[in-house]
This record gives C-alpha cells, sequence and structure tokens, in this order.
C-alpha cells in the first residue's frame, strides 16, 4: 500500500459565495434578481434618475408623444410619464416588500403555532383559514381596504398595505404548517420538550429555522402578487390616490378617457408592472429551484 | 365514497356560516353607512330625523345580532333581501348580471385549456428545447402580465388596426351570438391568458414526472408506438393535477374579473361588487361574497370528487 497525497482532484471544492453559487445553477434566476437591483435603485434614488418631478404640471405639454424630452410622453396633466415610472417602483416596491414581509411573516408564525400545538388549536385555526381561503384574493382585499380606509405614514398607506397582505396569510400558513408538521414529528423536538424547554425556545429556535426555506420562497412570490395586486387596487381607485405616482393609477382616471389618442400613457405603466412582476417570479422560480427543488406554491 | 361526500357537504355549512360572520362583521367595521351616503350625496342638507326614519325602513336600527340573524334565517328560504341603494331585489340584481360574467369566464376558461394542455405537452416533451422555452417565457409573461392592462392593449390593437371598438351593449348569445361573442371574447382574451399560463406550467411540469415513471419506460420497452405512450399513458396521468388547477382558477376567476370588467365597461358582478363596496350597500356586498365563496367552495368539493373519479387509485374514506 503506498501512501497517495491528496491530489488536486479529491480536494473538497472551496465553498463559493452563496450568491455566485445561485448565479451559476439559476442564470435566469439571476437576470431577475439583477432587474430587481436595477429598480431597487432607482426606486431609492429617484430624485437623482427621474429627469422630471412626477408632480409638476405642464400645460404647455400635455399629452405630448414620446420625445427626447420625455422619453414616454406626457399624461393628461403635462406629467412626465418616465419620471412617474421611475418614482412608481418607489412606491410598487415598498408596497410589495411590506405586505409581503407582513403577510407571509404573519402566516409563517400561524403556521408554525398550529403545527406545534396540533389538537383544536390546529383544528380552530385551520378552519379560520379555510374560511379566508373561500374568498377571491381581490374581493377580500377590497372589503379590507373599505374597512380600514386610509392611514398614510410618510407616503405609504399602511391600511392598504395590510390589506394585500391579509389575503396571503391563510395560503403562507397553510405551506408552513405542513412543513413544520414534518419536523414536530422529528425526536429532537421531543427531547428539547424533555428537557424542559418552553414552547417558545422550542418554536423560535428548533422548528422556525426549519422552515425558512419554504417561508422565502413564499416571500419572493408573493412580492409579485403583491405588487400586481396593488396595481390592480390603485386602478380601481381603491389602492393608491392621487398624486403619488404608482403604476396601477397610472392606467386609471384620465388614461381610461386619452388613452386611445395617447397610448403611451398606459403602455409603459403597463410594461414597467409586468417586467417587475415578470423578474420576481423568474427570481423566486429560481430560489425555489435552488433552495428546494420539490417545493411547489 | 358516499360518506366521504356526504361528510364534506356538511363541512361546507361551517365554512360557508364562518363566511357569513365574516363579511358581516367587516361590513359593519366600514366607516359611515349608506343611509348618510345616499342622502347627503348632493352636499343637501338633510335633517337628523329623515336619517333616522330612513335607517328604521332599512332595519339598520335594530342590534346587530338580530340583523345578523333575520339575514341568515332569510338565506335559508331564499331571501336575500332589496339592494339598500336600487330598492330592488338582490337576486333580481346579481342574476341580470350574472350571465355575462359566467360567460366570460367559461369562455375564457375553454380558450385557456385549448392552449394550456397542448403547448404545456408539447414544452415538457421537448424539453430545454427552443420551444420550451418560447413556451414558458409565454407562460411565466402570463402570470406577470395584469389582466385588465391586456385588456386596454387589446382595445388599441382593435382600435389602430381596425378602427373598431367592441358593442357596448350586452345582448345574451342566444339572441344576437355574433353581436354578443364580438363583445366578449376578448374581456375572455384578457382574463383567459393569465389562466393558460397557470395551466400550461402545470401540465408541463406534471408531465415532465409522469415522463420519468417506470410504466412509461416499460410500455416503451414493450414497443408502444410514441404516439400512443404519450396521449395514453403519460398525458392521462399528468392530467389529474392539470384539472385541479383548472378547477381552482376558474372559482378565482370571478376575482379577475372584477378589473376586467371596468376596462371593458362590462355591466357583471364584478363591477357590480367594486360599486356595492363603494356604497355600503350591505345587503348586496354579503350576497355576493355569499355567492362567491359558495362557488369556490363548492368548485372546490367538485374538483376533490372529480379527482377519485378519474384516478381509481384515490379512495376518499
Amino acid at each position: 500500500m503506498t501512501m497517495v497525497s491528496p491530489d488536486a482532484a479529491f480536494r473538497p471544492r472551496q465553498p463559493r459565495h452563496p450568491v455566485i453559487e445561485f448565479a451559476r445553477a439559476q442564470p435566469t434566476g439571476m437576470a431577475g434578481l439583477a432587474f430587481i437591483v436595477i429598480l431597487f435603485v432607482a426606486g431609492v434614488f429617484a430624485d437623482f434618475v427621474a429627469p422630471y418631478d412626477p408632480l409638476t404640471l405642464d400645460y404647455g405639454a400635455m399629452l405630448a408623444p414620446p420625445s427626447w424630452e420625455h422619453w414616454m410622453g406626457t399624461d393628461a396633466f403635462g406629467r412626465d410619464v418616465f419620471s412617474r415610472i421611475i418614482y412608481g417602483a418607489r412606491t410598487a416596491l415598498a408596497v410589495g416588500f411590506l405586505a409581503s414581509l407582513f403577510g407571509s411573516g404573519i402566516g409563517a408564525a400561524i403556521g408554525v403555532v398550529s403545527a406545534y400545538f396540533g389538537g383544536r388549536i390546529d383544528m380552530a385555526i385551520e378552519r379560520f383559514m379555510d374560511i379566508l381561503l373561500s374568498f377571491p384574493i381581490i374581493v377580500l382585499a377590497l372589503a379590507v381596504v373599505a374597512v380600514l380606509g386610509k392611514f398614510p405614514v410618510g407616503g405609504l398607506d399602511l391600511n392598504l398595505i395590510v390589506a394585500i397582505a391579509i389575503p396571503m396569510i391563510p395560503k403562507v400558513a397553510r405551506v408552513v404548517r405542513s412543513a413544520a408538521l414534518a419536523i414536530r414529528g422529528l425526536p429532537y423536538i421531543d427531547a428539547a420538550r424533555a428537557a424542559g424547554y418552553h414552547h417558545s425556545r422550542i418554536i423560535f429556535r428548533h422548528i422556525a429555522p426549519n422552515v425558512v426555506a419554504p417561508f422565502l420562497i413564499m416571500f419572493t412570490a408573493f412580492i409579485a402578487q403583491a405588487i400586481l395586486l396593488e396595481a390592480s387596487l390603485s386602478f380601481l381607485g381603491l389602492g393608491v390616490t392621487e398624486p403619488t405616482p404608482a403604476w396601477g393609477l397610472m392606467l386609471s382616471g384620465t388614461s381610461q378617457e386619452f388613452y386611445s389618442q395617447a397610448p403611451w400613457m398606459i403602455l409603459f405603466p403597463g410594461v414597467a408592472i409586468s417586467l417587475a412582476v415578470f423578474a420576481f417570479n423568474l427570481f423566486g422560480d429560481a430560489l425555489r429551484d435552488y433552495l428546494d427543488p420539490r417545493f411547489k406554491v | 365514497m358516499l360518506r366521504y361526500t356526504f361528510h364534506r357537504l356538511l363541512l361546507m355549512i361551517p365554512t360557508l356560516l364562518g363566511v357569513a360572520v365574516l363579511v358581516f362583521v367587516l361590513l359593519r367595521m366600514m366607516p359611515g353607512d349608506i343611509v348618510e351616503l345616499r342622502l347627503l350625496m348632493d352636499g343637501g342638507q338633510v335633517s337628523p330625523e329623515a336619517l333616522a326614519t330612513e335607517r328604521v325602513r332599512l332595519g339598520l336600527d335594530k342590534p346587530f345580532w338580530l340583523q345578523f340573524y333575520d339575514w341568515i334565517t332569510g338565506i335559508m328560504v331564499g331571501d336575500f333581501g332589496t339592494s339598500m341603494w336600487t330598492g330592488r331585489p338582490v337576486i333580481e340584481e346579481i342574476g341580470s348580471r350574472l350571465g355575462l360574467s359566467l360567460q366570460v369566464a367559461v369562455m375564457a376558461t375553454i380558450l385557456a385549456v385549448s392552449i394550456a394542455i397542448p403547448l404545456g405537452t408539447i414544452s415538457a416533451l421537448y424539453k430545454d428545447s427552443w420551444i420550451d422555452h418560447v413556451v414558458r417565457i409565454f407562460a411565466i409573461a402570463g402570470l406577470a402580465v395584469p389582466s385588465f392592462w391586456l385588456g386596454m392593449v387589446i382595445i388599441l390593437l382593435l382600435l389602430y388596426n381596425f378602427q373598431w371598438i367592441p358593442p357596448l351593449t350586452y345582448v345574451p348569445i342566444w339572441e344576437d351570438p355574433i353581436h354578443n361573442l364580438s363583445q366578449l371574447i376578448w374581456p375572455a382574451i384578457a382574463v383567459g391568458y393569465r389562466y393558460s399560463a397557470v395551466a400550461t406550467r402545470m401540465t408541463r411540469s406534471t408531465l415532465l414526472e409522469v415522463l420519468q415513471e417506470d410504466y412509461i419506460r416499460t410500455a416503451r420497452a414493450k414497443g408502444v408506438y410514441e404516439r400512443l405512450v404519450i396521449s395514453r399513458h403519460a398525458v392521462r396521468n399528468a392530467l389529474l393535477p392539470v384539472v385541479t388547477v383548472i378547477g381552482l382558477e376558474f372559482a378565482f376567476l370571478i376575482g379577475g374579473l372584477v378589473v376586467t370588467e371596468q376596462v371593458f365597461n362590462l355591466n357583471g358582478i364584478g363591477k357590480l361588487f367594486v360599486e356595492t363596496v363603494t356604497r355600503n350597500d350591505y345587503t348586496m356586498v354579503q350576497a355576493l361574497v355569499m355567492l362567491v365563496a359558495a362557488f369556490f367552495i363548492t368548485v372546490n368539493f367538485v374538483v376533490d370528487l372529480l379527482y377519485a373519479a378519474l384516478d381509481p387509485r384515490i379512495r376518499y374514506r
């Protein structure tokens, strides 16, 4: 027997940065992420990126077609469509992130608690989630918007975020519950209980870290849905309200009257919504395949 | 099976009752009420007595539990009350609009299914080829494009290319099928795109799974024509989850219509819902939500039964 010195081929591969690993495994997902980052930067630095103020009215340039001055034309009040789209990214991303964070956070908490305690508590929670699930998403969101009214904080309507988040809660709860149920049956949970740990410690330290994958997947998937839902509600006049620039809102109101004469008023905001949702879907799908290929939203 | 069916039917009752309670409570929490909205609409002055008598007429002065009791017992005998806004029976108001919405929903379903199943199948069979990539982009874009915006783009295209816009008045299909279809096919396409995207993705992914199964290899090994392997052995087995998705999406189509009906100016139940919510028309919103929820729960139930009917391996107890 001869001693074989560790060959280069047998040396364990250097672990690479997870972002690089992800980019190699899921190039389309990385493309989605790249677009999300661009949108994010444009939204955050809208004041520097946008060529015009999104609220300034210019009656000399009403319904102007796309040109060098106004890349995407102007709307019925002479406001620059491109600038409003840039500022609209801020609204869409803020509402999307917060609504999804809130909805999947509460949903995950409910799912874990429901799975951990089981029995009657689980039964009661499941029945209530069934009730919430029997509403179409937009119907539930509309009802909540109508009940809560407006509650603007720093230019964002918090009640709108809550209304968009609530329909997500039962869906996340259901998925996280089933993931947590599988973990609850494992011996180490019994061991933790035998050791006398408090419920909250077991839930947070032993179960929660193991349902992070489905949580992250649902979280990204729901950002896309939240952006779409916000656009729909704003379009109906029950979401973001004038003069705040929002993509859905840009398709409603005077746009409805003039879009046959000035199609750029609706074409560009619609493309913006579609691209943003498309990017989040690409990224979400890739994240799912990367983290847990068996899992389907 | 029969016991399961019965059990599931019984379970629908508490769920619907829960929906009823939830919607009733939500509505009563809305700021302002319909009486103030309607009587003060023109900014005129109305005496508090007039408001009070109007509330008595609509039964809004009664305690909440009594209002709820009246409403539920009314539903039991098929009486959903009258609209607080128009004064017409709720059943009539909904009935006159339901046909339109249902027709759009059914047309969108037919359209979506007839696109999704062939596309999903081709995409799975030629996995990772250019045709698969095209189909996948088509599908993932369908999830991203808002149906109401697609509706506006369709109208624009019709206007610019044919100088024509769809008729604005609704005529039932049995009276004038051409007029009816030329009005409703466009919203059906607008909401059907997303629907077909969901179904295409589902068809593709389940078919890919099924194609890995041992029985597919067996069928090929014993020399069954590839065409038959796909149509008899693979697609048939892959369709089950697709049926579920089609059912659930059909139930949720009503939601998609809420926005799309505005674009095409269709007087369906989606538009009715938005109008009544903003008017605080309690009886109307309650009835609409109950209708949609009951529809959704029933579709869910039928899908589960269909599952067992289509797949003899599934037995419910």
